[in-house]
């Protein structure tokens, strides 16, 4: 649906987006994440055709937004950071013109602001004018905005922030519903939002993507666990003796001792942590030591987050597509 | 196209600009029709159309102030972008709709020739003549207002250019008979002058090189033909201010000559600044 290839974009000498490449395809929810100033809404303004890029190309279903502008904007819904709404005018006029804009005349144009705004849920305030509206209500008016048309792909920069916590609830559905009939993409840098909406998260540090696919799948291979907490009978010594005798065991660090039972920190360096895990089972088993307790140590997106993000620029995380 | 010209046009109704410019307009048309056709009893319109034409250097920016700039201040030149249309049309809606704003006044204007004529014997053709120069030397200031005010978000700053840059066109050629005539100061003039086209290019593009680059080549195309054939810039300058006059044109037709190159000249002057309007939007995408 939209290809981005080798999208670069300079200000001067500050490089704002570095060689970005992904594909989206149809049908899912993508979020955006990334810190503020990693280059987020620069790469959707760029994507809308709102920015000219210094390199690269962007295609939407195979129309170039620089070379074909018209063909491509008629596919995309466009909610920038601030929602650019005309503060002397009602929602009503204001999505008669947009919706002119895109294209739309006579009973068409009736019916789709009449099907936007209902979807959009503005229309006790559709008679009054924007300036007097919440920031909650102009956020929604500018997704209805966007909705005009019936865009294939919806992109919003940033929809949630600067709203109350009721509000960001109801904006969260909004483009859960909105998933089930477009393709979305929207950006924020709160990860828990991220994760909860989204099929598909792309995370961008400094310009670059650093991160890109299903957040389990993400949680899965970027950080795999690889540290085993576990509470066996026997001595400080005993356990780490027998937990250091297993193969692929890099180190043994009993954290705490009871009377006849010693819990340690196991890491290892095997592909598969559970293949660790079944021989500390025999290993202790087999020494007729019981182990009361074992855990995994399971990452979550918010380590991986701060892993990529914060790497120091030219260390990096994993690139491109996992 | 027509979705912006719409859109604008509501706009200066809905805001109080276009009862504003169309008031002052009839106002000094009013107070010029008495002066000269009631009180003086003189039967020529087209006078009190040159009376007017002054007016144009406060109402014009008033009306094009807020074209870009408001766009710009509210963040919804990011819309204009994301919709399917081009600037051009943004620009040629946007223009189109000033234009109407524009001509809603000058109806009421082209019927005080009939109604003189009522009463005594007036020459239409002049008065009908003067007032289609006026419309098109109203329409050239108010693309000139258009691009200044593409050039920022403030509405303030953009009327006070548009002011600014009125005025010295009114009264350029009162100023050309101050300037230097003498083949020395027109060329140190118009060395100035690519001076100064340089800076705008630079703070236009931000790029310095090409900035450099043309000044330095008009600098030295300058000194090179001054130094081949120094006469040719004899009055050079006077002679430009007075061309560029857009005021000074219009007088040909008061005085009774209906000026075709006038007329094209105007008709230039509207396409080069709807054109910078639109490089100065397209801009904002570079950088």
């Amino acid at each position: 649906m939209i290809t981005v290839e080798h999208l670069t974009k300079c200000y001067g000498d500050f490089m704002a987006v570095e060689d970005l490449s992904f594909s989206i395809e149809e049908g899912h929810v993508y979020g955006f994440l990334g810190p503020n100033g990693a280059g987020k809404s620069t790469t959707m303004n760029i994507m809308t055709g709102c920015l000219s890029a210094t390199a690269g190309h962007v295609r939407i279903d195979g129309h170039d937004i620089f070379e074909e502008p018209g063909k491509a904007k008629r596919l995309i819904g466009y909610l920038p950071e601030q929602p650019p709404l005309y503060m002397n005018e009602t929602p009503e006029e204001y999505l008669r013109f947009v919706g002119e804009a895109k294209g739309l005349r006579g009973r068409e144009l009736a019916e789709q602001i009449a099907s936007v705004i209902e979807q959009t849920r503005i229309a006790d305030v559709k008679h009054r004018s924007i300036a007097a509206l919440s920031k909650g209500y102009r956020q929604r008016l500018g997704i209805a905005q966007a909705l005009l048309g019936n865009p294939r792909v919806i992109i919003l920069d940033e929809p949630t922030v600067g709203l109350d916590p009721l509000q960001i609830i109801e904006i969260r559905d909004l483009i859960k519903q909105l998933g089930q009939s477009h393709t979305v993409v929207f950006s924020s840098h709160i990860l828990s939002e991220v994760q909860a909406i989204c099929d598909q998260i792309l995370i961008i540090a400094r310009g670059k993507l650093v991160a890109f696919g299903e957040p389990a799948e993400l949680e899965r291979q970027l950080l795999s666990p690889s540290e085993i907490t576990l509470t066996a009978e026997g001595t400080a010594q005993e356990v780490r003796d027998l937990a250091a005798g297993v193969p692929h065991v890099t180190d043994v660090a009993v954290t705490a001792e009871e009377p006849s039972l010693a819990t340690a920190r196991v890491h290892t360096d095997a592909e598969d942590i559970r293949d660790t895990s079944r021989a500390l089972f025999f290993a202790f088993a087999g020494a007729g030591k019981a182990i009361v307790e074992m855990s995994l140590k399971r990452a979550n997106l918010e380590d991986i987050f701060l892993e990529l993000t914060e790497a120091p620029p030219g260390g990096g995380g994993p690139g491109g597509r996992l | 196209m027509t979705a912006v010209w719409k859109h604008e046009l509501k706009n200066y109704f809905h805001s109080l600009t276009a009862y504003v410019f169309g008031a002052f307009l009839l106002a000094f048309t009013g107070i010029g029709a008495m002066l000269y056709n009631i009180q003086a009893a003189v039967s020529n319109f087209e006078y009190v159309l040159s009376f007017c034409s002054l007016v144009f250097v406060v109402i014009v920016p008033v009306l094009t102030m807020r074209a870009i700039a408001e766009e710009r201040r509210q963040k919804t030149d990011q819309l204009l972008y994301s919709l399917p249309i081009t600037t051009l049309q943004v620009i040629l809606g946007k223009y189109l709709a000033l234009l109407a704003v524009y001509l809603i006044p000058l109806c009421v204007i082209s019927l005080y020739p009939l109604v003189f004529a009522q009463y005594g014997e007036v020459c239409l053709r002049t008065a009908y003549g003067s007032i289609l120069a006026f419309f098109i030397l109203g329409a050239a200031l108010i693309a000139v207002g258009v691009f200044i005010s593409s050039l920022t978000d403030n509405q303030g700053m953009a009327a006070g250019i548009g002011v600014a840059v009125i005025l010295l066109n009114y009264y350029s050629v009162s100023l050309s008979e101050y300037a230097s005539a003498t083949a020395a100061g027109s060329a140190v003039a118009l060395a100035v002058l690519a001076l100064l086209l340089g800076l705008v290019i630079r703070c236009l593009t931000r790029n310095g090189n090409v900035a450099y680059w043309v000044s330095f080549l008009l600098i030295l195309a300058i000194t090179a033909l001054y130094v081949v054939d120094s006469s040719a810039f004899e009055g050079l300058l006077p002679d430009i201010m007075a061309k560029l006059s857009l005021f000074e044109r219009f007088n040909t037709f008061v005085n009774g000559v209906f000026d075709m190159t006038a007329i094209v000249f105007y008709l230039t002057v509207i396409v080069f600044f709807l054109f910078l309007s639109v490089q100065s939007l397209e801009k904002r995408r570079y950088n």
